[in-house]
């Protein structure tokens, strides 16, 4: 339940430089020190998966190999997401000392940001940044180098194994797990893949050390996190707060005090109506009491002259191409959704026939291949869910 | 080892086996349709999920390796409304039109469908009829709206032929199997193999089908029809026909044969022999040329040149070595000029009304036969190539009970061959036979394997190496004494690429090279049964050598009708009448 009143928080966007410091201190402390501390924090991933960071870490500098790598993942493709760009034009030196720490940790001499397609214009500076922050390393006597990898705009290679796949130089498919990234990843080698706002967590906790951001939050969801805030709010942007917010609170401060529904984690995320508003939380799955939603933090919100149903079909029609088309259950699920809500408004198929579509979205969760294909049928299951009477009237 | 639990009973596998394997030791079935034993794990279909006690997900059991304790449910309630599921999706996507299939009765889709009685379709048909249908090719039509987009195709052309002519285009409901910039199958680097046509579960891909214009052939009364059948389809033939595999069927096929009508029913086994004789001297004056003469215009080493799919990946692949490939033709075509002009004359009929027919174990020979250089002639060499399918649909089509058949022998002249053609079927065979001969021919002894099987060179490995001691030659042969003849064995075309890469390269030596486009050779041809896997292979290839063995005549220059064809019409190996009629040459092709 909200009993945390909404928190704002500057970390990840605060005014520091120290770089070179930060870098400095890192390296002085033993591979142990550094993966305690950030498995101590309780970061999770920020992409939206929310895999324990600390322990990916650990389980990749545990790995077999003579190469490892690590990959920044900036491939911000989910709708209504948007964070990482800000994170990637106003802070990458913060995302760059990440990746470095990982790489001395798990022992990768290779860092690459994978950066969207679409955000080919943040090159010329991410590069130079790059570039600086090659030269801080140079003196400190580091030979880790990060270089970027152009995406080509396909939706699925936000999924980590497509992501690798395309680096590969192959069609952007996602791979069968396990074997995991930490042990078998890019060419093969164990790899590190953390979204951008992940890495840039590290900053933090390495800077400050762990209690500062586990201080931050609740139960399984420490530390804070940004959020794309967008759709029928007076404020849309890029916030900072502390997880573990209850979404009353947080549609209190972002709504236009009109909201209906908000669609939580992007077109893969969850619609939660006004009547559950209360009882979520925002965080990750754990002991919080109520429903508990985790996110890559897209927060879309959606007042009463909105259509559900042409939201839903919105984020169908999304899904029916992006899909990478190569399992049944995501490739031809999404297509039947699609067609089949259609079918359903216009009176072609009966009322009841959502009923055999919202199974269809629970084999498709059950069932498909990759974290991506097992969450498309999200959006569909809760908003037909809560809002039922729109997809037929 | 790893224990493990499968609906309740124990078992206890090796570490990496996975769920699916697993399952089969325990005799449980589980259903698949992207998983192929011959390829790599795809886990796309999702068919084969099952549930793992305490996992929120299903997995997919062909990728999904065991581990300690894993409590396992095939087939659950769960599992049954996920699966069931998912076939309806396939369906409703698929052209599910199963009358009007070439693959009905035999398609993984429709067994599955059985299975899981899927009766109402209560999903939307997504099968619009926008899909489009390549038959333009000779050999392989593509008919997109039966596609499942499992990419066992993709799988095949890619990693067991290194071709590449097919993958995956597009994403979401576009997803589709196409070729570079959705060319026909015709215009791109396909070499018709029709490896992807044994390995699709579905009617997506198929051969292109001659059975109506043999049917029309066969009744027209001012035709003489000649059929040919290759040494690969007496072993495969009865798969097709409920017998198990790999049960010799030659005499049982030539009965059928001729119930059917056809005129004359002889083999391309009998070619098969005179390829040796020509392919064998051939290489015997390569080898004088190189090695003495210095005249390196027909370089080393020769690869053989009897497998149409091999042929046109060469030309692909390797343009710049194409004097590298042995000039005979294959069987097939050696077959198709000889019945328009040495049977013709024999049996005094117009060539102009003769229509010469061959069954194969392959789709490429389609296309083969249709190179406009095969038509020495004067005439279209061969007229039809059916597959080893085809001909068992036009015998259940004429009513026949194969299995009840008497064994018949085939006609003459033209119908007489060797064990060592027989051999010509399996990966290896030509190399043997053709060192049976050669061998001789340069020492005039049998060469020195007990019973001549040269098992050096047999096997499902996929390159093998040989090497043989040349010693005590004949007074003509002086210049090999003492020499090794290396011998190398590819099949499967990706095989084919490394060695040829290899040679290329300068890496490897040999003299040498025999590589057959399909994994087993002709036995695992694209024309052959489906399915068509390991485990079947090795029955097939069994059959083949126990056929060698069966034989009297177990060497192609003691073939009489060889001896007689020299005698009356060809004069001598490389003659003048042979390179007309049994050469051929080859042209540089563009790889996309």
């Amino acid at each position: 339940m909200g009993k945390h009143m909404l928190k704002r928080i500057d970390l990840i966007f605060k005014n520091e430089h120290d770089t070179d410091a930060i870098l400095q201190k890192i390296f002085k402390r033993s591979n142990e020190d550094l993966i305690n501390d950030l498995i101590g924090s309780g970061l999770k991933g920020r992409g939206g998966a929310g895999f324990p960071t600390g322990l990916k870490w650990k389980l990749t500098s545990e790995a077999e190999g003579d190469e490892k790598y690590v990959i920044c993942n900036a491939d911000e493709g989910e709708p209504g997401t948007f964070k990482d760009r800000e994170i990637l034009s106003q802070v990458p030196h913060k995302v760059l000392t990440g990746m470095a720490a990982c790489g001395r940790i798990i022992g990768a001499k290779k860092g690459f940001i994978y950066l969207r397609g679409e955000y080919n214009f943040l090159k010329p500076n991410l590069q130079k940044e790059i570039d600086n922050f090659h030269k801080i390393l140079k003196s400190l006597k580091s030979d880790f180098r990060i270089e970027i990898f152009s995406g080509s705009g396909a939706y699925i290679c936000g999924e980590e194994s497509s992501l690798m796949e395309s680096m590969e130089g192959r069609r952007g498919e996602p791979r069968n797990k396990p074997p995991f990234p930490t042990e078998i990843g890019y060419l093969g080698k164990p790899t590190v893949i953390n979204n951008v706002e992940t890495l840039a967590h590290a900053w933090t906790i390495f800077k400050y050390g762990p209690k500062k951001f586990r201080d931050l939050g609740v139960q399984d969801s420490r530390g804070s996190k940004l959020f794309s805030v967008s759709g029928d709010t007076p404020v849309a942007g890029i916030y900072e707060l502390e997880l573990g917010m209850s979404l009353q609170d947080f549609v209190d401060d972002f709504g236009d005090g009109d909201t209906k529904a908000v669609q939580v984690g992007g077109a893969a995320g969850f619609c939660v109506p006004r009547k559950k508003f209360r009882e979520t939380a925002i965080g990750y799955q754990g002991k919080l009491t109520g429903i508990s939603l985790p996110t890559g933090g897209s927060m879309m919100l959606f007042n009463s002259s909105r259509s559900m149903y042409n939201v839903l079909k919105n984020y169908l029609e999304f899904f029916e191409e992006e899909s990478c088309g190569q399992c049944t259950p995501c490739r031809v699920g999404c297509q039947q959704l699609l067609e089949g809500v259609e079918a359903v408004k216009r009176g072609d198929k009966p009322h009841h026939y959502l009923d055999k579509l919202m199974r269809l979205t629970e084999t498709m969760k059950l069932t498909a291949k990759c974290g991506l294909g097992q969450s498309v049928a999200n959006s569909f299951s809760s908003i037909v869910e809560n809002f039922r009477e729109e997809m037929i009237y | 080892m790893v224990n493990l639990k499968i609906n309740g009973i124990d078992v206890s596998v090796e570490a990496g086996t996975t769920i699916l394997q697993a399952a089969e030791k325990l005799k449980i079935k589980i259903p698949v349709l992207c998983y192929h034993k011959d390829l790599c794990i795809a886990g796309n279909c999702r068919v084969c999920v099952v549930e793992v006690v305490g996992s929120r997900k299903l997995v997919a059991a062909c990728a999904t390796p065991v581990s300690e304790g894993l409590e396992i449910h095939t087939n659950s309630l769960m599992v049954r409304n996920a699966r069931k599921d998912i076939i309806e999706l396939l369906l409703s996507e698929h052209n599910a039109d199963c009358t009007k299939c070439y693959r009905n009765g035999n398609c993984e889709l429709q067994d599955l469908a059985a299975e899981y009685k899927i009766t109402n379709q209560d999903f939307l048909d997504l099968a619009h009829g926008a899909y489009t249908i390549d038959d333009l090719s000779p050999s392989i039509i593509k008919d997109d709206s039966r596609c499942i987009r499992c990419q066992r195709c993709v799988r095949t052309c890619t990693e067991m032929q290194s071709v590449g002519a097919l993958s995956v285009a597009n994403k979401g409901s576009e997803m589709k199997i196409s070729t570079f910039f959705d060319r026909p199958i015709r215009e791109v680097v396909c070499t018709n193999c029709g490896q992807c046509v044994i390995h699709c579960p579905t009617g997506a891909l198929i051969e292109k089908t001659y059975i109506e214009r043999v049917w029309d052939a066969i009744a027209d009364p001012n035709k003489h029809v000649v059929v040919q059948t290759a040494p690969a389809v007496r072993i495969g033939l009865g798969e097709e026909l409920e017998l198990d595999a790999g049960e010799r069927v030659t005499g049982k096929m030539v009965s059928a044969l001729k119930r059917l009508g056809f005129d004359s029913v002889l083999d391309t086994d009998f070619t098969a022999d005179l390829t040796i004789m020509e392919e064998g001297t051939e290489l015997l004056h390569r080898l004088k040329a190189n090695l003495v003469e210095g005249d390196h215009s027909e370089p080393l080493p020769m690869t053989t040149s009897c497998s149409p799919g091999w042929v046109k990946f060469f030309e692909h692949t390797f343009p710049e070595m194409l004097d590298n490939m042995s000039t005979c033709k294959s069987p097939q075509q050696m077959f198709g000029s000889l019945a328009k002009t040495y049977y013709a004359k024999k049996i005094d009929v117009d060539p102009e009304n003769i229509v010469s027919v061959s069954v194969m174990p392959c789709t490429a020979k389609k296309f083969e036969a249709d190179r406009p250089e095969m038509r020495d002639s004067g005439y279209k060499d061969v007229d039809y190539v059916l597959t080893t399918r085809e001909l068992a649909v036009m015998i259940m089509q004429a009513g026949i009970q194969f299995a009840d058949l008497p064994e018949e022998k085939y006609d003459s002249i033209m119908g007489k061959s060797s064990g060592a053609a027989v051999i010509f079927g399996a990966t290896g065979g030509v190399m043997e036979a053709a060192l049976r001969t050669a061998y001789e021919l340069v020492t005039g002894r049998e060469v020195p394997f007990e019973n001549l099987n040269i098992e050096p060179v047999r096997g499902l490995d996929g390159v093998r190496e040989a090497t043989v001691k040349i010693e005590d030659v004949l007074p003509d042969w002086k210049f090999l004494e003492g020499a090794e003849l290396k011998c190398c064995v590819a099949h499967g075309l990706a095989n084919a690429r490394n060695v040829m890469e290899k040679v290329k390269n300068g890496e490897v030596e040999y003299h040498f090279i025999e590589i057959m486009a399909c994994p087993g050779g002709c036995l695992g041809g694209g024309g052959q049964p489906i399915p068509t896997n390991d485990e079947i292979r090795q029955k097939r290839m069994k059959a083949i050598y126990d056929e060698d063995m069966s034989l009297a005549i177990r060497k192609s220059h003691e073939n009489p009708e060889i001896v007689q064809i020299y005698k009356e019409f060809l004069g001598e190996p490389l003659g003048k009448q042979s390179h007309k009629l049994l050469h051929t040459e080859y042209f540089e092709r563009q790889r996309y």
